[in-house]
């Protein structure tokens, strides 16, 4: 294995296939198209082989590469990857792979489009594949420029300008980070000071005992950088918005994967790094997360607009990932990992339904739609997958998820978790209410000249349709791989001496 | 023996692997999906029909199990488990037998549908998820089946789905049912938190020493709620009535007979936790009792043939849930059993008659159907008469349990109750039947009689509903209690006071719905205007349905509205207050760039004075100090 560096290729694919489309000619939209596929799908398939190469006897970081990159910083160019972040791995190449089918009717400046889209994909990959903090963040801030850009010139405009919304979701993103460089700079220089060498790799700072109010000051930086980006209470404006401006694919990147980089930062760099602090500040963002899911999922049942919903949605299930992290046990924790990848699978075939029925309808509003079942079999079967996905559905990957966390929180925090789980029933009435109001009831005329899923559409449909189902049937299949990892960060940090039982 | 029971999981897999099939390979091909659905049902009955042969013939009280990994990690374990005793294995009879019966009806009922296909496969995963729930061996297990016989009820009663009815329907089954299962999934959690393990055989050893009622109280309470919504208890049966907009043979089959009685079934399955807490019993006795009563009345006074059953089945399913309640185990599970067989065959006979009568549902607009269709009408009396409680038919032998379980146990008010409602149900069914079966409507002259692929399962029904009950009854020595007990429920002698009573109570039904009905002896019309105010209560459902929709509208869908203003307006507008309190202070810095070197210069002057200023008091304050 060692001599194939196979997560190194698995990052380079999406790069080099934006590098390729770059010099392609651009009138060439066909191949310009086949580049992107082709080297998404090489990611994808590597990433398989790392979901399924990983050796859960040995556990730890696996498939590492480390190459010395800024000496006087310790810095090094190192990528690995556990039980944790394998799932978010295949879930970014998943999305990843059905985004550029999704958007494989995109008509103007194709090129750019398609460019990068894969520097896109390539960042969020990065992020979950970096051992080392300053790679780590490097990769976190690629990921803003091609947002940026996507979202201003190939947004749509609705309840706000897509301009509005390109820079709401930048400069959120914007505001996070500078949370977290300065959360970063002060671990690294105090890690420097206690270490006597300087370190950014990520398990070396964690074996460093940071006095508790640093470690408390640091984690508040961070649960506010990456609780931006995981749209948590009060800093979730930018989501519902950003998705609905956002092109299609960029809303399935964003919403399925970009925001899990949010909920890995916690864990890989917040939990684990800093134990004490994040088991102090933890109960406030128990608080907070009831607030995503309670307030967010009545915010839902008000939108009219299908992108609102899912956005306003999937703000909603972020506090499930919330309450998951907050309730720092092994089983809560394992819960908030599975519920990202489930999230992310169902939240982009979401996206991708409505991006589809978008395209040609021309409309997103609940209102205008109508028994499109009789129309749209295929489509209708899509929505009602994500959407009975998103309800938490026994027999699909989410239910495993929320399950998880719920046992997990109810150990740590009864009363808000048992808020929690009523989330269970707001969902099932705003996903019910708008696949009810959008796929049954009489036939309406107006829709009959609307296309069901052919050809290339099929693919975001089979590709996450396959994760959701088969997560959901066969849990421990990625289970087990999260609850390896888990369990082994856990080990290694003291979180379980720290502090009293709050 | 022992393969045939580790093989047993393949009852659970053939019909999902019949509805893969068809949602794969076959949606294109009706017939061959219909077939294959039920080929894969008939395997299934077929294998749990032997399974129930080596379990009622060997001794009382052996119990196989099976279970693979499902989800597994340190505090927490989820297994795909297989619990075969003698309880499941009557659900499995009844499961399968109904199921095969209703997919062959269904041949005949929904021939040339053109959604065809999808019935059939959701008719197949529907028979996958029950089977499944009946045979699990852990709580995690019964939740996921318990949600997926959820989903197939959802799909099944919005099958029309052009309906604007039925979508409506479909959506406050599945609603309704999620708000029960919010307690059930917390009582779950309560479980899994406080014993680590879902397991029932685990968790009832466990509990043998496990006494403290504070825990066992809310924990019971809060597993009842998923029963309360499943078996539509009061004040969670709002959706069973509503459900009948699906086509009538999923109304037998999972409205009536089998995913409905799921509630009841699971208060057997997990009767160790729920007879440890005496005050949880008694709620369950009441809510049941209640829900009894309460849709019995509502039945009486209904005009549509389906709305008119479905009542009667929240009815009896309050009767299962009260047996349960005052600890008459044994009871419920029989009269879960004998219900399933003549609640089907009532509505698979409803069916044979809208079939007939081209979707008309009003029993005032049918009448004379006893002349053209003989087979429905009579195996509709016996289903009737069954239902009603008349000796030696299966219900009578059921009926009579549960009572004879009030009776004795102490609870005279629930065994009053009970004869109440047993007089009740005996006299809307007969209402039912002199008016649409023999009333003096001409339109009922234009039926025919169904096929025999219709009638077929309506005789062999029929004939279940007849010879059920014996296995319960006294004449037989009560086989069935002697499989089918919990312990400490300690089983009674029969008494022929009550059987005399309840069979008299319910002739007394009987005739006079044949005075009103049939004799006209008592005008009904006379009746309805005099008690007016009553009727029209009961008409329409106490009302219950309008106050749901507008407690829904004011406080679910009103929050929704405040909470999208504050969202817009105070978050959102925070954010945009920021945005632009920077770009205006921005523009007001700007005036202070205007380029001019006098201007820079004061400020330069100015700074300085103020680092002067500030270290000289600095200063001044160190020397203090």
């Amino acid at each position: 294995m060692q001599s194939f560096h196979i997560l190194t290729v698995t990052l380079m694919a999406p790069l080099l296939g934006a590098v390729l489309i770059m010099l392609t000619p651009r009138n060439n939209e066909k191949l310009i198209r086949y580049i992107a596929a082709i080297s998404t799908f090489i990611s994808l398939i590597l990433s398989l082989v790392v979901f399924f190469g990983y050796d859960h006897s040995v556990k730890g970081m696996q498939f590492v590469e480390s190459v010395p990159w800024v000496g006087d910083l310790g810095v090094n160019f190192a990528l690995g990857v556990d039980g944790i972040s394998i799932p978010l791995l295949l879930l970014t190449n998943l999305i990843g792979f059905s985004a550029v089918y999704a958007s494989w009717h995109t008509e103007e400046r194709v090129q750019e489009f398609f460019s990068l889209l894969l520097l896109l994909i390539a960042g969020v990959m990065g992020t979950f594949l970096a051992t080392d903090l300053f790679i780590f963040f490097l990769f976190y801030e690629v990921v803003v420029v091609p947002i940026y850009i996507l979202v201003i010139v190939f947004g749509s405009s609705k309840r706000v300008t897509k301009e509005y919304a390109g820079m709401k979701l930048t400069i959120y993103l914007l505001i996070g980070s500078a949370f977290l460089l300065v959360g970063l700079i002060a671990l690294f220089v105090k890690a420097q000071a206690m270490l006597g060498y300087p370190s950014m790799d990520i398990a070396t700072l964690a074996t460093v005992q940071y006095p508790v109010e640093f470690q408390v000051l640091v984690f508040v930086l961070m649960a506010l950088g990456f609780g931006t980006l995981l749209s948590m209470f009060p800093f979730h404006a930018w989501s519902p918005d950003g998705y609905a401006g956002a092109p299609t694919a960029v809303s399935m990147i964003h919403a399925g994967v970009l925001k899990k980089i949010g909920g890995y930062g916690l864990i890989r760099i917040g939990i684990f790094i800093l134990p004490a602090g994040a088991k102090l500040v933890a109960p406030v963002i128990a608080v907070l997360a009831i607030a995503n899911v309670v307030y967010a999922a009545f915010v839902t049942l008000n939108q009219k607009d299908l992108k609102y919903i899912v956005g306003y949605s999937s703000v909603s299930h972020m506090g499930y990932v919330l309450i998951g992290i907050a309730a720092l046990n092994l089983i809560s924790l394992n819960g908030a990992v599975m519920m990202m990848f489930a999230h992310g699978v169902m939240s982009a075939l979401f996206f991708a339904m409505i991006g589809n029925l978008y395209h040609k309808s021309h409309t997103r509003n609940v209102a205008d739609f109508g028994g499109l079942a009789h129309q749209m079999p295929r489509l209708a079967f899509g929505l009602m997958l994500a959407g009975l996905a998103s309800l938490g559905l026994p027999g699909l990957v989410n239910f495993v998820g929320e399950f998880t966390i719920f046992v997990g929180a109810f150990n740590e925090y009864r009363v808000l978790t048992v808020i929690a789980v009523s989330g269970i029933v707001l969902t099932a009435v705003y996903i019910l209410r708008t696949l009810g109001d959008v796929l049954f009831g009489p036939r309406k005329a107006e829709w009959d000249h609307l296309q069901d899923l052919r050809g290339v559409e099929m693919v975001p449909l089979i590709v996450l349709g396959l994760a959701i189902i088969i997560g959901g049937v066969l849990p421990f299949t990625v289970m087990d791989l999260i609850n390896g990892g888990m369990g082994q960060l856990l080990a290694s940090t003291n979180l379980i001496q720290v502090g009293g039982s709050l | 023996m022992f393969d045939l029971f580790s093989g047993s999981w393949i009852i659970v897999a053939l019909p999902f692997a019949a509805f893969a099939a068809i949602g794969l390979f076959l949606h294109r091909w009706p017939k061959a999906a219909a077939y294959t659905s039920i080929l894969a049902m008939a395997l299934s009955t077929l294998w749990s029909i032997l399974i129930a042969i080596q379990v009622f013939t060997a001794a009382p009280g052996q119990v196989f199990t099976a279970a693979v990994r499902w989800l597994e990690m340190p505090g927490l374990r989820v297994d795909m488990g297989i619990l075969i005793d003698p309880l499941s294995a009557v659900m499995l009879l009844v499961v399968t037998i109904v199921a095969l019966l209703v997919q062959i009806y269904s041949l005949g009922y929904m021939e040339g549908d053109p959604g065809l296909s999808s019935y059939f496969a959701y008719h197949s995963i529907f028979a996958g998820s029950m089977l499944g729930l009946v045979l699990s061996s852990n709580f995690g297990q019964v939740f996921v089946f318990w949600e997926l016989v959820g989903l197939c009820s959802y799909l099944l009663i919005g099958f029309w789905f052009g309906r604007d009815s039925a979508k409506e329907a479909a959506k406050k089954a599945f609603i309704t049912n999620r708000v029960g299962d919010f307690g059930f999934l917390l009582g779950i959690l309560a479980l899994a938190v406080l014993f680590g393990n879902l397991d029932y055989q685990h968790l009832a050893m466990r509990l043998t020493d496990y006494h403290n009622l504070a825990v066992l109280l809310p924990i019971a309470l809060l597993l009842f709620a998923g029963p309360v919504g499943k078996s539509a208890q009061f004040p969670l049966h709002v959706w069973l009535p509503d459900a009948m907009e699906g086509p009538t043979p999923v109304s037998a089959l999972i409205h009536a007979a089998t995913m409905v009685a799921a509630g009841v079934y699971l208060l057997a399955r997990a009767f160790f936790i729920f007879s440890a807490v005496p005050q949880a019993m008694y709620l369950i006795a009441v809510v049941g009792g209640f829900t009894a009563l309460f849709a019995a009345s509502i039945a009486l006074v209904q005009i549509d043939i389906k709305r008119i059953l479905a009542y009667s089945t929240l009815s009896q399913l309050g009767y299962m849930v009260m047996a349960m309640g005052i600890g008459a185990m044994t009871a419920g599970m029989f009269h879960l059993m004998t219900h399933a067989f003549f609640k089907s065959l009532l509505f698979l006979g409803a069916g044979s008659v809208i079939h007939a009568m081209h979707g008309e549902q009003d029993i005032w607009k049918m009448g004379r159907l006893s002349a053209k269709m003989p087979v429905t009408t009579w195996t509709f009396v016996i289903g009737a008469l069954a239902l009603a409680g008349i000796p030696p038919l299966s219900g009578f032998w059921s009926k009579d349990e549960i009572l004879l379980g009030a009776f004795s146990r102490g609870h005279l008010f629930l065994y009053g109750l009970g004869s109440l409602v047993a007089f009740m149900t005996a006299f809307y069914m007969f209402r039912l039947i002199f008016v649409a079966f023999f009333g003096s409507g001409t339109k009922g002259s234009h039926a025919h009689e169904s096929p025999p692929v219709m009638t077929w399962p309506l005789l062999i029904l029929a004939l279940l509903s007849v010879v059920a009950g014996f296995v319960g009854s006294p004449l037989l020595g009560n086989v069935f209690g002697k499989y089918i007990n919990a312990p400490g429920a300690a089983h009674h002698e029969m008494n022929i006071a009550i059987m005399v009573v309840s069979s008299l109570l319910a002739a007394g039904g009987i005739f006079l719905a044949w005075l009103i009905y049939q004799k006209e002896v008592i005008s009904h019309l006379e009746l309805k205007q005099r008690f007016a105010s009553v009727y029209e209560i009961l008409y329409h459902k106490y009302y219950i349905d309008e106050l749901y929709a507008r407690l829904v509208a004011v406080f679910i869908d009103g929050s929704a509205r405040v909470l999208e203003w504050v969202d817009l307006k105070i978050v959102n507008g925070l954010v945009n207050g920021l945005a632009y309190f920077t770009g205006w202070s921005g523009k007001q810095l700007s005036y202070t760039e205007n380029g001019q070197v006098q201007t820079y210069a004061l400020y330069l002057f100015g700074g300085v004075l103020v680092i002067l200023v500030g270290a000289v008091l600095a200063v001044y304050y160190t020397v203090l100090a």
